[in-house]
């Protein structure tokens, strides 16, 4: 079909057509972005914990959010900066939702696929938070966002919202090289 | 005495400086200070005005939080049940507007007319009240005896998410305990919330 209206198009009608091509391939790859079967979700916290237990050279950077965070979602882009920056590097981004279960498809998903978000995915629905806070980091009080970055045994957490890339990046450059 | 002046003038922002820095709110055993706040009803609401109070539940909390709001229900049926016995819940917005236009004084009272909050429901005007407390996150509940002291500090209950997978109502526990002559057993807990909204 596609091979049929290719034959027919005028030479003077090729720009319109190839943009309409292009419109229709970037249309393609923006829905076959992140689906529900992409996203690790967890249960009960104890099926998370080894993300916070690698032990080889690779920098791991964690980030606890949720789309109804509104600092979360704002210093989101500087996460996505941060490993676009460390891409050819040992270097995993790594975003555990605390978004709702009835929320996963239409508010999480359709998030991470409007703002084309990067990084491995989890989402944790285990509801008895005082059972895991401590032991995500002691000095956790539970309020959103988080951040941890870690590369064997070096460690960091950070309760607070980043508010550009060189301060977020300033957490990382210590613990990457 | 220019030079004793400045030396003093020295002394004092170092003071303050470091008890910025060391004031990380209260522990349980603390005694909490008396405030003065607006109330949703534009009355001036202070402990003192509960000469009677066995204690209070103090609950920092806001409009816009889903934490908070999964709460409301919950808050509501504290109070019914425990002001009579002594133990009203004071709920404190401690966000800024400018921040959170959603936690704004008006829109407080409209939530608070929406769900008929039968509790005070009191602005954090300044931010002056939040950090003595030491509080981080909406809902963080403080539950203060007859002396204002400090018993528990945490959760209402261990499922936030979810009212029906509730197992330990910790307030109502710590509040059995006080009635009980004895002390919180846990007395400090943590959950998930949102963050205090502050400018930069």
């Amino acid at each position: 079909m596609l091979y049929s209206v290719l034959v027919n198009v005028r030479l003077k009608n090729l720009k319109y057509f190839l943009v309409a091509v292009t419109a229709l391939l970037s249309f393609n790859t923006a829905s076959a972005q992140w689906q529900k079967e992409d996203l690790n979700i967890v249960y009960e916290y104890e099926e998370l914990e080894s993300i916070f237990e690698m032990d080889n050279d690779t920098t791991y950077l964690i980030n606890f959010w949720a789309t109804w965070c509104g600092p979360c979602v704002k210093e989101m882009p500087y996460f996505q900066e941060v490993a676009d920056f460390y891409k050819d590097k040992a270097f995993k981004l790594i975003l555990v939702s605390l978004d709702f279960e009835k929320h996963i498809e239409t508010r999480l998903i359709s998030f991470l696929n409007k703002h084309n978000i990067k990084g491995e995915q989890y989402v944790l629905l285990d509801g008895k938070t005082n059972k895991w806070i401590d032991k995500v980091d002691p000095q956790w009080s539970g309020a959103i966002p988080i951040t941890i970055v870690y590369k064997g045994d070096k460690r960091r957490f950070y309760e607070q919202e980043f508010h550009n890339f060189e301060e977020l990046n300033n957490i990382v450059e210590p613990i990457i090289n | 005495m220019k030079i004793f002046y400045a030396f003093a003038t020295l002394l004092l922002f170092a003071g303050l400086v470091s008890f910025t820095i060391i004031n990380d709110g209260y522990s349980v055993g603390d005694t909490a200070t008396d405030f003065e706040l607006k109330n949703v009803d534009d009355s001036m609401v202070s402990l003192a005005d509960f000469p009677d109070a066995k204690g209070f539940i103090i609950t920092f909390t806001c409009n816009h939080c889903p934490y908070a709001v999964l709460y409301e229900d919950r808050l509501i049926d504290l109070h019914n049940k425990y002001a009579p016995m002594g133990y009203p819940v004071i709920a404190i917005n401690p966000n800024d507007p400018a921040v959170q236009p959603a936690d704004g004084f008006e829109e407080m009272k409209q939530r608070a007319e929406e769900k008929g909050f039968p509790f005070p429901y009191l602005f954090d005007e300044g931010q002056n009240v939040y950090p003595q407390y030491g509080a981080t996150r909406t809902p963080h509940i403080y539950l203060l005896d007859a002396d204002r002291k400090v018993r528990y500090i945490g959760a209402i209950d261990d499922s936030p998410r979810d009212a029906e997978a509730v197992e330990v109502k910790y307030v109502e526990n710590a509040i059995a305990a006080l009635e009980a002559g004895s002390n919180p057993d846990p007395d400090f807990t943590k959950a998930i919330g949102c963050s205090i909204k502050t400018k930069r």
